[in-house]
């Protein structure tokens, strides 16, 4: 096996950590319990705290008030040589006057690692990111990608048991992206090493990791595995910032243990009811509705909602419509391949089984971070 | 690597740009060589053919230079003098770049006219100030009198003259180390203490290797200017310390002599080339080519 040794990744234990720059509050609080070994990403879109989390792990900066403990140690005061940790840059980071092969040996020079021992290391690491004949290049006669990979295997050589990632993907095209994502994810796997990821990409967070904290506005809002926060979100945001949705707003009542709101002219039943006197929002995913032509193939216990077709996309494996309700609200819809074609202006309804309803309290400023 | 290779990196000049070439270009620089021709590469072709002919064809001017002991020892003189202006206006200078590229906007701005009023007064008068500052009952030796120490011997000597010198041509020091030092990615400091540099192993493993261009380039600025510098060793020099360019003068102005003063300017062009051709393989940075391998 050519990769390096599987190490034992650290836990990090962060309590009630807080960071401030004078009046500003960059991190509000937080709680984060790290799992030796767990890929775990720090999603949320920029200023909300993920990249501040990100320094404070690694050192580049000292929280204000709380703690922060890196495999069962206290690292408050620890400057960031001294911790023993491995981090990619977005922007690469690489010493453009040390050829790769330099790069990826000056982590092991620091530890006075010399010789055989050294160029076998720096081999096996160039070899994990598959960019071993290009021991001899300078950093400027790479793409971007291969950058990036010389980064990875700099980060990882001196077998650290933890990696931090700062949007390492950020400045790469689409299709190059995919392909180093599974490229990270095949590291991990291998390494055993934990894992911090820090992205804005919801859909890169759901490809990479075992579990995702969404960080918005300074707070944690929720940590969950990608299909505890999409299919049961905590919060509007959390909801919204995962995958995609319809968000309903109405008058509402509850019936029962049903929650029961007045949109336009038609009423939509949903499982449930919250607890307090929060006003109630409910979140839909594209794929669990069914787009009907309007008042045709009525189910017994579906929910129907009018509109026409704003938007019609075909994506190839299917279409994607955007369905303008009578109250104005705009529904997002998938349909899959075979499902028949809607042209813009037909009218339509939505139906959906209240079962598929996620119920959230509202919060307006939901909408406002996701502009 | 298969998937990747094709990518162009962020180092190359994409295809359009470097397909953007309107003819005639070369014509902008037009007034500028004419300029160039006019005042220098005439009249120093004149200088070189008259060190060959005046008075008599031949290198007699030449061997008159060597022959000469005098010569011989304020060629040297010229040379180590330059070396130690460079030398001292570089130690000065990195440290000041550095503080200009970490301070904030307003003292930036405070140091970079300190850097640049110099360069709106004369020559002649800064040179002036500095006869008051080192002269023998002046400023320096006032305040050493002071205190009860001997005074020191500055004026008229080769460390006075190196003084003077490095005031008047630091700025062409700080300037260049300083455009140089900006451009360093101060994150990559970041970087190496990440991977476990303490704090000054990372500033001399990775800021400096990648602010020596600035500082070869300041250095060589410097050193050249010095090598044929005239008013200030000429003001503050003693007989001791008197440089080529004051022979120069000597032979051209007061003994009408066109012919060795012509030669005593090739011999130091030809010197000052053949240090830049020992310097410039130092000068080549690697990790600026766009070179590609197979």
């Amino acid at each position: 096996m050519n990769a390096p040794q599987r190490s034992t990744g650290a836990a990090i234990e962060i309590r009630k950590a807080s960071k401030r720059y004078g009046a500003f509050t960059a991190l509000n609080d937080i709680d984060l319990h790290i799992r030796p070994g767990e890929f775990m990403t720090l999603l949320g879109p920029s200023g909300s705290g993920k990249t501040t989390t990100l320094n404070l792990i690694a050192g580049f900066t000292d929280i204000s008030s709380g703690a922060l403990e890196i495999g069962g140690k206290s690292v408050t005061g620890l400057p960031s040589h001294k911790r023993n940790i491995g981090v990619v840059f977005q922007h690469y980071a690489l010493f453009p006057h040390m050829t790769v092969g330099k790069n990826v040996a000056y982590p092991l020079t620091l530890r006075g690692i010399k010789g055989d021992d050294r160029e076998r290391r720096v081999k096996r690491a160039l070899d994990m990111v598959k960019m071993a004949d290009f021991a001899h290049r300078y950093p400027n006669e790479l793409s971007g990608g291969q950058q990036q990979r010389v980064a990875l295997a700099r980060a990882l050589v001196f077998d650290p048991p933890l990696l931090l990632m700062d949007e390492p993907l950020g400045a790469l095209d689409k299709k190059l992206r995919e392909w180093l994502q599974l490229e990270i994810k095949r590291i991990h796997r291998e390494l055993g090493t934990t894992f911090v990821y820090v992205t804005h990409d919801q859909e890169e967070a759901l490809v990479l990791s075992d579990r995702i904290a969404v960080f918005n506005g300074g707070r944690i809002e929720q940590i969950g595995t990608g299909r505890e926060l999409y299919d049961n979100p905590a919060t509007l945001f959390v909801g919204r910032f995962i995958g995609e949705s319809t968000v309903l707003r109405g008058a509402s009542d509850v019936s029962g243990n049903d929650t029961i709101m007045t949109i336009g002219s038609d009423r939509v039943v949903a499982h449930g009811r919250l607890a307090g006197d929060a006003r109630p929002v409910m979140l839909l995913r594209p794929e669990r509705v069914a787009l009907k032509r309007a008042g045709a193939d009525v189910v017994t216990g579906e929910n129907r909602l009018s509109g026409t077709i704003a938007e019609a996309i075909y994506l190839g494996s299917g279409s994607k419509y955007e369905v303008r309700l009578n109250d104005g609200t705009i529904a997002v819809v998938r349909s899959p391949l075979g499902a028949s074609d809607f042209a813009i202006g037909d009218s339509v309804d939505i139906a959906f089984m209240p079962a598929d309803l996620i119920l959230l309290p509202d919060d307006a400023s939901a909408d406002v971070t996701l502009t | 690597m298969t998937a990747t290779s094709d990518l162009t990196t962020g180092a190359e000049r994409p295809a359009f740009l470097s397909r953007f070439r309107p003819r005639g270009a070369v014509w902008l620089a037009a007034p500028a060589v004419l300029v160039l021709v006019v005042a220098l590469a005439y009249p120093l072709a004149i200088v070189v053919v008259r060190s060959f002919t005046d008075p008599v064809p031949g290198i007699d001017n030449y061997i008159w230079f060597f022959q000469s002991a005098v010569n011989r020892t304020v060629l040297q003189r010229t040379f180590v003098v330059a070396a130690w202006v460079t030398l001292v206006s570089l130690i000065c200078a990195y440290p000041y770049a550095y503080a200009m590229t970490i301070v904030g906007k307003n003292v930036r701005l405070v140091l970079i006219l300190c850097v640049l009023v110099p360069f709106w007064l004369s020559g002649v008068v800064r040179t002036l100030a500095w006869v008051i500052l080192l002269q023998d009952s002046g400023v320096i030796n006032s305040f050493l009198r002071g205190l009860g120490l001997s005074p020191v011997k500055l004026i008229r000597t080769p460390p006075g003259v190196i003084i003077g010198m490095t005031q008047v041509l630091l700025p062409f020091m700080i300037l260049p180390i300083y455009s140089v030092m900006k451009g360093i990615d101060t994150r990559l400091l970041q970087a190496a203490r990440s991977l476990g540099a303490k704090p000054w192993r990372a500033f001399l493993q990775i800021y400096v290797p990648l602010s020596l261009p600035g500082v070869y380039a300041g250095a060589i600025i410097v050193f050249i200017l010095s090598l044929g510098f005239y008013i200030t060793p000429a003001l503050l020099g003693g007989p001791r310390s008197i440089l080529l360019s004051s022979l120069v003068q000597n032979q051209v102005l007061s003994l009408l002599n066109w012919g060795r003063g012509g030669a005593m300017g090739v011999v130091l062009l030809v010197a000052t080339f053949v240090l830049l051709a020992i310097a410039a393989p130092l000068m080549r940075q690697k990790h600026t080519s766009t070179r590609r391998e197979a």
